[in-house]
């Protein structure tokens, strides 16, 4: 490792403790870039942070994110970062859940979740079941749809101005006086997925240029 | 008239007395978001009972821009600048968790100088960011002088900002694999003398007006106790988790950049109120201006970004000669370079206390998702357990202690 990314010192058989402390519930572990991430069961998910937090001293709940894959089945991944304090170490744990499946919530366990997972619901649209404060909180009030889903457009759908005429605040449909442009870098080369361009126009055989004869069989 | 009788009933109490009883309800009041001491756009909706606070719920959000979005949007070295807009007063530390990440997932060794820059900067950071905090707290709780003072030596910061990358604040200095440019000749020394003959006489003689002041103690001290159990609970980290006594410091427990090489003390509070709270600021500016001098004193001579022509542009100079360094600049800043997929969570002690960015990549120049670990978010949600029961007058202080920015809260 050459990076100068915050060193931490790998736990040493941690991921066999695991296997047999978590059981049924664990069903994938990663070792990446010296990160250690647990994928578990969605209905465990409480269970697994109380053994983590009991019995492999990961005492804080840091973060938790939700990540969108729209082509998943369940779409939505909530990963939750553990750390622990006086083993000094870090662990990811994540779950995968959908539009209506609701993931329970680890508020008995820490009540830093309560926002966290507040701010997970707001921008994904995940339900936490058990967190009994579940608002919306990043966005604005009375805001409609989940803004961080891949499918919500970057824009938005509403903006908003102050109304001279009427004395307050409306909202109204975006409109842009420039379309939003969205640069395509990759490289056609790196195996672009798509039709390039003017390459749409091309039949598919088009005849190639006639080889020229020989010498010999230019008839003379 | 009868006598009173301790089997009274509380009615035939009340009906002898004369008085009427009346219900006073709980007052609900707005506090924000338009408040000199809200710090920003908070809004406070408290629930009290006279002047005790019974409830705090704070609405966050009103300075939400959807950064995590944008930077879904951008190549990797685009989004370095959106990094300086999460915690506006302390914009490099920001910085520096997002190009560790990259670094990390990329797998990209950095300079030594670099490295030496990075940490000289992050820590002029954590005091520009303490002077700050610092001063608002003091006078949040109603001493003017220190904020003013305090303001000078910030403003110095920010021309020592702008002599290197060019900004005052957004300084967009630090990217994936180094620093943007070298510092000019002789500044480090003049930052050096700088901390020794204006910061430090400065900073002393304005904490001496309040640290052993009878009213700003009176104001500070056993005000919102927090204890080590509910620290961890709570998420805390940075100032907060040292102002409970855990000697907690990312800076030595997972060491970046060159802090393994740095000689510096966590300083740790005993009560965790919020005189304790400013206190361990206090003594990490301290620190910081010893971190900064060692910097000064060890850096080498070297290059500034890593030499890898695939993710460092070249110099401007280098381009006008080689055609290689003209291509690279041209790819660098139109496609920008590809991380390898998976994905890594870096957290770095921030001034506030661990700013993490977890980023997923799938490979492309842009990253599928970037998540922002502010620092401020845990910290506020602790607002309502830690004001309970304390009087009005009370939110203030407790507000500034916390050390909150709402650029990084809503991001």
């Amino acid at each position: 490792m050459t990076n100068s990314a915050p060193r931490i010192a790998a736990r040493e058989g941690l991921i066999d403790e695991l296997r047999s402390a978590l059981g049924e519930s664990l069903t994938d572990s990663k070792d990446a870039v010296g990160e250690l991430s647990l994928t578990v069961r969605r209905e465990a998910i409480v269970d697994v942070c109380r053994t983590l937090r009991d019995q492999f001293e990961y005492q804080q709940l840091m973060e938790i994110a939700g990540v969108d894959y729209p082509q998943r089945a369940e779409r939505f991944e909530v990963v939750y970062h553990l750390l622990s304090l006086t083993r000094n170490h870090r662990i990811r744990v994540r779950v995968s859940t959908d539009e209506d499946q609701a993931v329970p919530s680890v508020t008995g366990l820490w009540p830093v979740a309560g926002w966290l997972e507040r701010e997970v619901f707001d921008l994904y649209g995940v339900v936490f079941d058990g967190n009994d404060d579940l608002r919306r909180i990043l966005t604005d009030y009375g805001f409609r749809g989940y803004p961080f889903r891949k499918d919500f457009p970057l824009s938005g759908y509403v903006e908003l101005r102050y109304s001279e005429e009427q004395k307050r605040v409306v909202y109204e449909p975006v409109r842009l006086p420039q379309d939003f442009r969205a640069f395509d870098f990759l490289s056609p080369w790196e195996g672009a997925q798509y039709i390039l361009p003017g390459d749409e126009k091309a039949s598919p055989e088009a005849p190639g240029a006639p080889t020229p004869l020989k010498a010999e069989e230019i008839k003379k | 008239m009868t006598i009173a009788s301790p089997d009274m009933t509380r009615e035939q109490q009340v009906a002898r007395s004369g008085a009427t009883e009346a219900k006073i309800a709980n007052y609900t009041i707005n506090f924000g978001p338009q408040h000199p001491a809200a710090h920003g756009v908070l809004r406070l909706v408290l629930e009290l009972d006279g002047e005790i606070v019974e409830r705090v719920d704070p609405h966050v959000g009103l300075l939400h821009r959807g950064t995590e979005k944008l930077c879904e949007y951008k190549t990797y070295i685009q989004s370095v600048p959106y990094m300086d807009r999460l915690d506006y007063v302390s914009p490099m530390s920001m910085e520096h968790s997002y190009v560790l990440a990259i670094e990390k997932l990329l797998d990209l060794e950095v300079p030594l100088r670099a490295q030496y820059l990075r940490v000289f900067f992050a820590e002029l950071t954590r005091i520009s960011n303490h002077l700050l905090n610092i001063g608002s707290h003091i006078m949040d709780v109603g001493a003017m002088t220190p904020n003013l003072w305090l303001f000078e030596p910030r403003e110095d910061i920010m021309n020592f900002y702008e002599r290197a990358s060019g900004a005052r604040m957004h300084a967009n200095y630090f990217r994936p694999g180094g620093v943007h440019q070298d510092v000019p000749a002789g500044y480090l020394e003049e930052v050096g003398r700088w901390c020794d003959e204006k910061l430090l006489p400065m900073f002393e003689d304005s904490l001496s007006l309040v640290v052993d002041n009878r009213i700003f103690k009176q104001r500070n001290v056993d005000i919102s106790i927090v204890s080590k159990e509910d620290a961890i609970a709570w998420g805390f980290s940075g100032p907060m988790i040292r102002a409970a006594g855990i000697p907690w410091d990312i800076r030595k427990a997972q060491p970046y950049d060159v802090y393994d090489r740095m000689e510096f003390d966590v300083p740790i509070g005993t009560k965790g109120d919020c005189y304790d709270r400013m206190m361990v600021r206090a003594e990490e500016v301290r620190q910081s201006v010893r971190i900064i001098k060692q910097c000064i004193r060890d850096m080498p001579e070297g290059p500034i970004a890593s030499l890898d022509r695939k993710v460092v542009p070249p110099k401007r100079a280098e381009m006008k000669q080689s055609m290689e360094a003209l291509i690279h600049h041209f790819k660098l800043y139109t496609e920008g370079f590809h991380v390898p997929a998976g994905e890594v969570y870096v957290a770095t002690e921030s001034p506030k206390g661990e700013f993490g960015i977890y980023i997923v990549a799938d490979g492309t120049n842009k990253p599928y998702r970037v998540k922002i670990r502010p620092t401020g978010f845990s910290h506020l949600q602790a607002m309502d357990f830690m004001t309970k029961g304390h009087m009005l007058a009370d939110v203030t202080a407790i507000l500034g202690s916390l050390d909150i920015v709402f650029g990084e809260i809503d991001r």
